[in-house]
């Protein structure tokens, strides 16, 4: 049966296959892909696990209605298009939006993909006691309609101006009703037949799955491409670490693509010199930045309920924080700290390129007599000769605090030798990163309560609408001793007309026009000098010469296309 | 003849080490922040003897001031260290009544997890020294202190040990009957013939001060990223092993010769003082 299967899917796809001049000539004719993912994966069920490794892997199986591609746009994957308030798939008061599936989808046993499968996805994530890693993409959704087997049509609690949050992406893709039925709530983490081979509508299925060690997978004999994947079978191999990974595809060419090389540039350069492979980056929104603490850190020991803070008298200058940002060579930190996985930015909001503001882009310039001037014009000047500029008796001496890392070290080094020029003393902290990255409200040195003036940290936008990303500098969100150190406006920046636009996006629906709203308050933080962006760093992985068709992509899965990867024409 | 060859090579290791770190920036006087961002990561040359790092940073500079926080924090923590468990050992070693509460203290201390004490210590006390003291000095204080504070217990076990048999000899009954006072009969009857392995556990103490110090570095706890310590050359320097292994492997070697050289110093001590 299977192999009249494939035999039919065969001659179907031959004559289609000699107009194409790049593509495989059948599926399954390229033999085993070897996938080297350092981090191994520990279940192919993404719903139970927040790892990247485990939605990597599982999203060679499973795969969600949509899914974004390497410029970040939405692309209808197993939906027909895009459902938008223009061809009626989202509804005018924003509160439902209507997902309709293509004709003649199968899982991989044969059964009809149908939208009892949708909703099935969603009792399954959202039932009590089920351990759902991915709740939070659900949370607003009411109820699921079943209008016909095709249609499914999701109901919100309260109007989304971005309705994109489930069913995009590899973290919610949908799992079969029949097979995980009997997994719902408590059981879901038991069900470890289902977990470790879950059927789908993916290029490929699980044939083996020893977690945390190896996975196998061979041909979805039911996938609706009918010459696709060129590879008859996939071994994906965990364990090691980042340089073994690297040196197994760049060096020795044993794998044929290896995931997350966070390696040092100068590592990753020698290994790429021995030319087996190619290194391929992604960009996303993941932005090494600066925050400027516009407030005075309150004195070690005072009272818990002290006063409100006061501003701080050099960093509430906007020609201080100005002069901090101009003195800075971010080409020279990304090419030392970052190589090719990272590249200058002046936003904090880099991608996707439609959200991504041009009216900064002067920042990447380095201009150290122009940060001397800015501060002289301002009245900072160093009378007294200490190097050290100062006004009405206020040194510009500032705390400059990150988690302990070797290349953050270096960016400390290199900033602080910058602002010396410029007549800005700086001491430097590291803490570690445990300590650094705690929500501990108890412990002075985290990231929130930010004792110091400035502090270097990378964040990201998860997805690609920045929304809830930029609702961080809202006045609301400055950690307090009252509020428990809650909240990412660290700076303590506060500005009512930042925060009367993100009320106006939270309503606006038109993906323009969001982006423009987006654009705008992502030059208010930048031209504040709220936040100094720094570097945008992306994602870094590799794969063999003889490996073809690789996009590489950081909004989704790495491995979102791998249905038209194939092996090179020798 | 051996010990005497052994002391000379001890003094010899050491006075290289001391005479470097010391002399060496007098005659480098290239400073050991300056980065020159156009000769990153460059080899031993005429204008970098052993190179420069990843800033562009000359090498021998930072080795050398690196040379001299690691062994200012070597000797005080190693004097504050053998001094405490100098004490400690000796009152527990001549004093029946003090014997017990104090071998107890040693090990409620032997049984801590030293690094969690250490972080508790820098949070704690960070702060209010670098406001009464200055940010750098403020910072040597602390990890002297309590590098000291917490590596003294070996020293007070292996004294008080030591201490007792001492206690035991017929000098000691013949200086008590005469009445000699306990001060004077430490001074001139037990240091004598501990002095040995007072010696011993210093070198060991100073060694291992230099090696807490990089750990404290590496945490984050001990210096700023600024101040090169030997300890922090080497942990930058180890992501660097395979392509540029000097920059590890320079200040390795520097700590391992001022080990080498303490130690062999105090082993001399000892077998002259048991040749005695």
């Amino acid at each position: 049966m299977l192999a009249r299967l494939i035999a039919a899917a065969m001659s179907l796809c031959l004559p289609a296959t000699t107009f194409a001049t790049n593509a495989p000539t059948a599926r399954a004719t390229d033999g085993m892909l070897r996938l080297y993912y350092w981090q191994a994966p520990t279940t192919l069920n993404p719903y139970l696990s927040g790892g990247i490794k485990d939605i990597e892997a599982a999203s060679l199986i499973l795969e969600p209605l949509a899914r974004l591609d390497p410029e970040g746009a939405m692309i209808p994957w197993l939906a027909r298009e895009i459902p938008t308030l223009e061809n009626g798939g989202v509804a005018a008061d924003m509160r439902s939006i209507t997902w309709r599936l293509k004709e003649g989808l199968t899982w991989s046993d044969g059964s009809p993909v149908t939208s009892g499968d949708v909703k099935f996805t969603l009792t399954y994530c959202m039932t009590a006691g089920s351990g759902c890693a991915q709740q939070a993409k659900f949370r607003d959704v009411m109820a699921v309609d079943t209008a016909d087997a095709l249609t499914a049509v999701l109901h919100f609690a309260t109007p989304k101006p971005y309705p994109y949050g489930p069913f995009v992406g590899p973290q919610t893709p949908l799992i079969q009703a029949a097979q995980f039925s009997e997994c719902l709530g408590p059981s879901a983490a038991s069900c470890t037949a289902a977990n470790f081979a879950p059927i789908g509508t993916g290029p490929f299925r699980a044939v083996e799955f020893r977690p945390g060690d190896t996975a196998r997978f061979d041909v979805n004999p039911a996938y609706r491409t009918p010459d696709a994947p060129a590879f008859g079978s996939v071994l994906l191999k965990g364990g090691g670490s980042a340089e073994t990974a690297g040196r197994a595809v760049l060096e020795t060419g044993e794998f044929d693509y290896a995931w997350n090389l966070q390696l040092s540039p100068t590592v990753l350069d020698a290994m790429a010199a021995k030319g087996k492979g190619q290194v391929v980056t992604g960009f996303s929104t993941l932005v090494e930045r600066l925050a400027l603490n516009l407030r005075e850190p309150a004195p070690r020991g005072s009272s818990t309920s002290g006063p409100a803070p006061i501003p701080h008298p050099a960093m509430a200058d906007i020609e201080v924080r100005r002069a901090l940002s101009m003195s800075l060579d971010r080409a020279a930190m990304t090419q030392i700290g970052y190589g090719r996985a990272g590249r200058v930015t002046c936003n904090i909001v880099p991608g996707p390129p439609a959200y991504a503001s041009r009216a900064n882009d002067g920042c990447a310039a380095q201009d150290i007599e122009g940060a001397q001037e800015v501060l002289t014009n301002a009245g900072w000047t160093d009378d007294n000769g200490d190097g050290v500029r100062a006004r009405a008796g206020r040194e510009l001496r500032f705390i400059f605090q990150t988690s302990t890392n070797a290349v953050r070290q270096d960016f400390q080094m290199l900033a602080k030798e910058w602002w010396r020029q410029i007549g800005i003393k700086t001491e430097l902290r590291n803490i570690d990163a445990s300590v650094f990255f705690s929500t501990d409200p108890g412990n002075p040195d985290t990231l929130q309560r930010f004792d110091a003036h400035i502090q270097m940290y990378a964040s990201a936008s998860d997805g690609t609408d920045p929304e809830a990303y930029l609702s961080g500098w809202a006045c609301g969100n400055i950690p307090t001793v009252r509020n428990g150190w809650q909240g990412r406006n660290v700076g303590g920046w506060c500005d009512p007309a930042y925060d009367a636009l993100l009320e106006e996006l939270s309503a606006t629906a038109a993906p323009e026009d969001r982006a423009a709203l987006a654009r705008t308050l992502n030059d208010m933080l930048v031209q504040n000098y709220v936040v100094v962006p720094l570097v945008d760093r992306g994602r870094v992985s590799a794969h063999a010469n003889t490996l073809e068709g690789v996009r590489m992509n950081a909004w989704d899965s790495e491995l979102w296309n791998i249905a038209d990867w194939r092996r090179a024409q020798s | 003849m051996r010990s005497a060859r052994k002391l000379r090579l001890g003094v010899l290791l050491l006075a290289v080490a001391v005479a470097l770190v010391i002399l060496g920036p007098l005659l480098w006087t290239l400073p050991h922040d300056a980065m020159d961002l156009g000769a990153r990561n460059a080899p031993a040359s005429l204008a970098h003897p052993l190179g420069t790092d990843q800033l562009g940073r000359d090498l021998a500079a930072r080795l050398f001031a690196g040379g001299r926080v690691s062994l200012a924090v070597a000797l005080v923590a190693a004097l504050v260290g053998t001094g405490l468990g100098l004490a400690i050992g000796l009152a527990a070693g001549m004093s029946r009544r003090l014997d017990g509460p104090l071998m107890r203290l040693t090990d409620i201390f032997l049984s801590l997890p030293l690094l969690p004490l250490l972080l508790i210590a820098a949070t704690l006390f960070r702060a209010p020294l670098a406001s009464a003291l200055g940010a750098e000095v403020g910072v040597f204080t602390l990890i002297t202190l309590s590098i000291g504070a917490t590596s003294w217990m070996s020293t007070a076990r292996i004294l008080r040990a030591d201490v007792r048999s001492v206690m035991q000899r017929d000098f000691i009954a013949a200086a008590q009957l005469v009445g000699i006072r306990p001060a004077r009969m430490v001074v001139f009857h037990i240091l004598p013939n501990i002095a040995s392995t007072l010696s011993v556990s210093a070198a060991l103490a100073a060694a291992s001060a230099i090696l807490m110090e990089s750990a404290l570095s590496f945490l984050g706890l001990g210096f700023p990223p600024d101040l090169p310590s030997w300890g922090r050359l080497i942990f930058e320097g180890t992501p660097h092993l395979g392509t540029y292994p000097g920059r590890s492997l320079w200040p390795g070697a520097m700590i391992a010769i001022t080990a080498t050289g303490v130690t062999s110093l105090g082993d001399t001590l000892r077998a002259k003082a048991i040749g005695n």
